[in-house]
Order: structure tokens, then C-alpha cells, then sequence
């Protein structure tokens, strides 16, 4: 650090710390509260830091209580197949709609745009009956089916093959590329900033969501972290703020751990789609 | 026999006649050069020919065979972008590996993983790098096959993409605009290489450019397309001495021709000045007179066929570009001359031009070249005073 301490500086410096604690604070909060012990937590005055550390005694209950590798896993096995679907599906279709002529493009660019405006509560109803009719409410198809298509993702990468130069997909097809190829050898490796953007955008807001499983999934077997908390708390921990504190902690570590380690290219990434938030 | 053919071809977009019947033929290892004007159908005609696009109408044949049915890549044909379009996530090498190993490997001989284990793989694979290899010496770029596009600068990444496209013996090869984002002298010297290139690999090339030296410089022929029209196709000398269009004519050729509005009589004789000439063909009694500005002489004020006023003076180093508007029309006229005769004039001088009447050409009202501008005898005598 060579800059000097202007008083424009410090002021900056203040403001941002002062935004983040405040964006912080809840979390900041959780870690103290997977520290303390019941009376700690029910005693009448705020403490940051915990009177008895409670960690172990927390910990060991959010890990044992509940299968907290069950929840993970599931996690895991859920966000990555949609995750996987969803560019399968959506990479193809946004080359073609960016680079291909056909009759039906306009139509298409209109149902996308359609897509973007209908959330998942209002096809909650009519998709849980169809998968009930079908027998598959509490199995991973359920959970992650309904997503596999993402209108969101079309879109995304719809912009960002745009952009992309005609000639090079000209060059490929005088290559001797089919089209499959071209979007293989061509496309996706040159739209690694959008793809690592919109795996942050489904990865997190599916890892996270609560409203689809806690439809679809009884079962706990099938439950995905967040539903596992809902699952601990109403089951286990009753009260125990402690450690319904330490499993969320665990819960939400993975997608910490992953943003910090890939910071540099969400940053990246979310910059280049010109998307904020 | 011809190797490459193109009868009128013809285009739209939304209604807009882009390409109006174009027509073409290429002997085995020609290079001609297709200039014009920017937005004048150039680049679409290269796509409908390298199967990028589908005309309208009309008929594509390579090697005597009918290609506006195939793919892209059934037609065997190369090409050259103006961006170059080289992969990006590639490295040099690769990028002109790209095309052979295309045509070499089977789909599953190019599988990740599991192309390397299937038999034969390893062998093609060995003959793609040498064949990459030896391209990379004779183009010079040896050095620069393991960089990235992004790593290059404009005239190397011009060479990997010609190296690119010539690697797979083409049986034609399409070059668009391939110099035009290189500076002045790299152009110059890429023209001399091309070329080389060209002579040493025989293939019939086209090669789309806006810029009518390196039209005139490299071509065994030019093609000059106008408003989606090939007005003329001929041999660069031709193209510039006997041009078979008034647009032709306005287009090659820098500084440009002069263009006089003028009037043939019923016998077809124009008057100019002192100047007589004859006209045969077909057209209206407005006509326009041309003549280079190199074929425009000086002369002492009353000494000479057309009274005139000097405007200004270019000095281009060899020579100097004289504009002197006429008495008669009001009409500026260049005149190419050396600095010698130059020397002394200054702008708002009166001075008389002669044209040399036997390179002065006529062209109808539409454009059409005049069979033949013959000075009359009467007009010789007064020239000759
Ligand atoms: N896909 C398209 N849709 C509509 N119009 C097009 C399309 N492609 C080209 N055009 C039009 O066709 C005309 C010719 O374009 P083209 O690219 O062939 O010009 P060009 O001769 O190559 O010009 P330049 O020297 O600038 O490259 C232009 O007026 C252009 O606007
Ligand atoms: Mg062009």
C-alpha cells in the first residue's frame, strides 16, 4: 500500500466497512450463536462473543442429529444435475437462436422473454400434480426436472453468443464442423466467463431454495440443505438455537468456501454479463 | 476448361437486390481480384461461393461439379476473414491443425480420452503435426505455434490464418479483405507474399479487396463489381487503359479520371472545345468524355485546345497533381505531370490543356462504353498548330 491516508480515502474506507458489517451482521451473528449454550443465547444481554463456548457441544448435535452428509450430498447431486442440464439444454438452444436463421426465431425469442416473467409458485401446482400422477414426488427427478430448463440461462448465453464474431463459426463450418461441433469445440470453449457466471446464479439460488423440496420432498432421505434445517428444527432442535445455528453454518459454508475460491471469476463473470445483483 | 465457375448468381436480402446476376469464370491456378466499393455485395458473393450462404439463384461449380447444394465443408473451399477468425482458445498450431484433422480423424478418433487409444490415431496425428509444421517454415511462423491469437500481433495472425487455409489444399481459396487491417508497409509486403504463395500452391484463388492497387498489383485479372453488377472482368492493363463502364472507369485509377458532361451532334460528332471527335454506337446525344489525368498536357496560355484556370497544385513527390477548372464548362480537370513541368505554375493562372485525343474515351448515357472516339481530320490540323 503506497496510497497515502486522504481524508477522501478514510471516508470511502469507512463506508464500505460500515456497508459490509451491515450486510455481514446476520452472519457474523449465526457464528456467535453456534458458540453459545441455551442460557447464553436466552440471556437478556448481546454478546458477540459467547460466555461458555458451546461450539463442540453444537456441532456435534447438528452433525448427529440430523445426516448432515445425507444433506449435503443431496446438495450437491441436485445443484450439480441441474446445473449440468441446464447448460446442456440451454447452450445449444442459445447458439441457434443467436446464430442460426430459421422461421421460428422470433416466436422463440418470444417465449424466452415469456419464460423470464413466469416464476416457479406460479407452476408449483399444476408440476406437483404431474409428477404426483407420475409417482415421482420424494426421488432426485422431482427435485431437479422441473429446472432443467433454464430460460434465465437462454437467455444469458443468448447475449453472450451475440456478441460472438460470425466469421468464427463461418471458419468452422469451412473446417468441416458440424453444428454440434461447432458448439463444442467452438462455443463453449470461448464462453467459459458465461458459463462460470451462470453456474454461480443456479447453483446458489438452488442450493438455497426451500420452496420447491418442501413441496415435492417428504422424505428425508431426499432432503436438500435447506430443507434438513427445517426438518432438525421442527423434529430435533426445537429450541435449540445453538445448534439449529451451527448446521446452517455448515450449510451454508460450502457456497462461502466456493465463492472465495473462485471470487476472481465470479467477479469476472458477473461483469462481463453486465448483470448487477 | 474452367475450374471454377459462377453463372449468374443472383441475391436479396428483404427485397434489396444485392447481388444482381453475377457471372465468373477462373482457369486452373488464376487469381482475380474482385474490387469495388464498400457495401457493394463483395463479402456476400465470398459467403454464396464458400457455402455460407445460399443464393437466390444461379449456379456454383468447383472442379466441374455443381457445389450450391453441398455444405461448407463438402465443397473444399478455403478462405481467409477479414478478422482472421482464428479459434481464440487455441493456440497457432492448433488453429491450423484444426482443418486437417477434421478432414483425417474419424468423429471418434477426435474423442477426447478415447480418440488416442483407437488405432491409427496416433499415426494421422503425427502426419497432421509435420504437415502443420511445414506450412508453419514456409510461412515463416515456425516461432509461433504455440501462442495464442490473443499473443499475436495483426500481420502474424494474418499468416496463421493464410496457413490455416492453405494447408488442406483448397480447390479454390477465398481471401476477403485479408490485408486491410494490417498498416501500409506490412500491406505492402503481404501483397508480395500472397502472391508467392499463390504461384507456389496453384490453387485458383479470389481474393476480395476495396483497394484497387492491391487489385491491380496482384491480379492476373480484376473483377470490378458495382452496385452488385461485375461491370468488367479483364487483365489489370485493360482494366485501367480500356475500361468498359464509366464506373469502371470512376473507380480504378487514383488520382481519378476525368469525367466531362458533353453533346454529340446527329452525325455522332462531339465538339469539345477545339477539339473534334467522332462516335459510333448506340445512346442519346449526352455523352461523357474521359481521359487520365496522365494523358491531360499543359500549355502556355493560347497555345493549347482548352482554355482553363489553375486551382491548386498537389505535389506528391514524383509527380504533381494539377487542378485547373475549364473555361468553357466550369469543370475541374486533373492533370498528372512531372514536377519539371510543373515548375512555376501558382494557383488562379490561366493556362491551356490538351488531351491526348487518342486516349480520350466516351461513354454512353448509361454507363456503356462508346465503340470508338476517333479525332476527326479536321481537329488533327488545329492540333497539330
Ligand atoms: N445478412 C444480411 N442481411 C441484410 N443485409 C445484408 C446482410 N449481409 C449483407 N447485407 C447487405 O448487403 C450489402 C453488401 O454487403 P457486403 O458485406 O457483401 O458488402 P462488401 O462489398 O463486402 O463491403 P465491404 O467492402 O464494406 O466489406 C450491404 O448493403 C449490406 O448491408
Ligand atoms: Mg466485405
Amino acid at each position: 500500500m503506497t496510497q497515502s491516508w486522504t481524508f477522501g480515502r478514510v471516508f470511502r474506507l469507512t463506508l464500505l466497512i460500515l456497508g459490509a458489517l451491515m450486510f455481514l451482521a446476520p452472519y457474523i451473528f449465526m457464528i456467535s450463536t453456534a458458540g453459545k449454550d441455551q442460557s447464553d443465547i436466552f440471556s437478556a444481554s448481546l454478546s458477540l462473543i459467547p460466555q461458555h463456548f458451546a461450539y463442540m457441544a453444537n456441532f456435534t448435535k447438528a452433525l448427529t442429529r440430523v445426516s448432515m452428509p445425507n444433506l449435503l450430498l443431496n446438495g450437491v447431486i441436485v445443484c450439480g444435475l441441474i446445473l449440468v442440464l441446464q447448460v446442456v439444454v440451454a447452450v445449444p438452444c442459445a447458439y441457434a437462436m443467436a446464430k442460426l436463421k430459421f422461421a421460428a426465431a422470433r416466436i422463440l425469442m418470444a417465449v424466452v422473454m415469456l419464460g423470464l416473467l413466469v416464476p416457479i409458485h406460479a407452476t408449483a401446482l399444476p408440476l406437483y400434480v404431474a409428477f404426483d400422477k407420475l409417482a415421482l414426488l420424494n426421488s432426485y427427478a422431482v427435485l431437479v426436472a422441473p429446472f432443467s430448463i433454464s430460460v434465465f440461462g437462454i437467455f444469458l448465453f443468448l447475449q453472450f453468443f451475440r456478441a460472438m464474431p460470425d466469421d468464427l463459426i463461418h471458419a468452422a463450418r469451412l473446417d468441416g464442423m458440424s453444428e454440434a461441433g461447432i458448439v463444442a469445440r467452438v462455443i463453449v470453449p470461448n464462453a467459459w466467463p458465461a458459463v462460470t457466471a451462470f453456474a454461480i446464479f443456479s447453483v446458489v439460488a438452488h442450493w438455497n431454495d426451500l420452496f420447491w423440496p418442501l413441496i415435492v420432498v417428504t422424505n428425508q432421505s431426499y432432503a436438500t440443505p435447506p430443507l434438513g434445517l427445517l426438518f432438525f428444527r421442527a423434529a430435533e432442535a426445537g429450541d435449540d438455537y445453538g445448534a439449529l445455528m451451527a448446521a446452517t453454518l455448515i450449510i451454508t459454508l460450502p457456497l462461502v468456501i466456493a465463492f472465495l475460491l473462485a471470487q476472481k471469476r465470479f467477479v469476472e463473470g458477473i461483469t462481463m454479463t453486465g448483470l448487477k445483483g | 476448361m474452367s475450374v471454377f465457375a459462377l453463372s449468374d448468381i443472383r441475391k436479396s436480402f428483404a427485397g434489396n437486390a444485392i447481388l444482381k446476376g453475377v457471372s465468373l469464370e477462373a482457369e486452373a491456378g488464376e487469381f482475380i481480384a474482385l474490387v469495388g466499393p464498400s457495401g457493394c455485395g463483395k463479402s456476400t458473393l465470398l459467403r454464396i461461393v464458400a457455402g455460407l450462404d445460399h443464393a437466390d439463384s444461379g449456379e456454383i461449380h468447383i472442379g466441374g461439379r455443381e457445389v450450391s447444394q453441398l455444405r461448407a465443408a463438402d465443397r473444399n473451399v478455403a478462405m481467409v476473414f477479414q478478422s482472421y477468425a482464428l479459434y481464440p482458445h487455441l493456440t497457432a498450431g492448433q488453429n491450423i491443425a484444426v482443418p486437417l484433422a477434421m478432414r483425417k480423424l474419424s468423429s471418434a478418433q477426435r474423442l477426447p480420452f478415447i480418440g488416442p487409444m483407437l488405432p491409427g490415431q496416433r499415426q494421422i496425428c503425427a502426419d497432421i503435426q509435420r504437415q502443420v509444421a511445414a506450412m508453419a517454415v514456409s510461412l515463416k511462423i515456425d516461432h509461433l505455434l504455440d501462442r495464442k491469437p490473443g499473443q499475436m500481433s495483426g500481420g502474424q495472425r494474418q499468416r496463421v490464418a493464410l496457413a490455416r487455409a492453405m494447408v488442406r489444399d483448397p480447390s479454390v481459396f477465398l481471401m476477403d479483405e485479408p490485408l486491410s487491417n494490417l498498416d501500409a508497409n506490412l500491406r505492402v509486403h503481404a501483397r508480395g507474399e500472397i502472391v508467392e504463395l499463390h504461384r507456389r500452391a496453384g490453387v485458383p484463388t479470389l481474393y476480395v479487396t476495396h483497394d484497387q492497387s492491391e487489385a491491380l498489383s496482384m491480379a492476373d485479372r480484376v473483377a470490378v463489381m458495382i452496385g452488385g453488377n461485375l461491370l468488367q472482368i479483364a487483365a489489370p492493363q485493360v482494366i485501367y487503359d480500356d475500361p468498359s463502364h464509366v464506373e469502371v472507369a470512376r473507380f480504378i485509377g487514383q488520382p481519378r479520371i476525368n469525367l466531362l458532361p458533353t453533346v454529340r451532334d446527329a452525325q455522332g460528332i462531339v465538339q469539345f472545345g477545339t477539339l473534334r471527335l467522332a462516335s459510333e454506337g448506340h445512346g442519346g446525344a449526352n455523352v461523357t468524355l474521359g481521359i487520365r489525368p496522365e494523358f491531360v498536357q499543359l500549355r502556355a496560355q493560347g497555345q493549347g485546345m482548352l482554355a482553363a484556370r489553375v486551382e491548386r497544385l498537389e505535389f506528391l513527390g514524383s509527380e504533381v497533381i494539377v487542378f485547373a477548372k475549364l473555361a468553357v464548362i466550369g469543370e475541374t480537370v486533373l492533370a498528372k505531370v512531372t514536377p519539371l513541368e510543373a515548375r512555376g505554375l501558382i494557383a488562379g493562372q490561366p493556362i491551356d490543356l490538351n488531351l491526348d485525343a487518342a486516349r480520350i474515351m466516351l461513354f454512353a448515357e448509361d454507363g456503356q462504353r462508346l465503340p470508338s472516339a476517333r479525332v476527326t481530320a479536321a481537329v488533327r490540323e488545329i492540333a497539330h498548330v
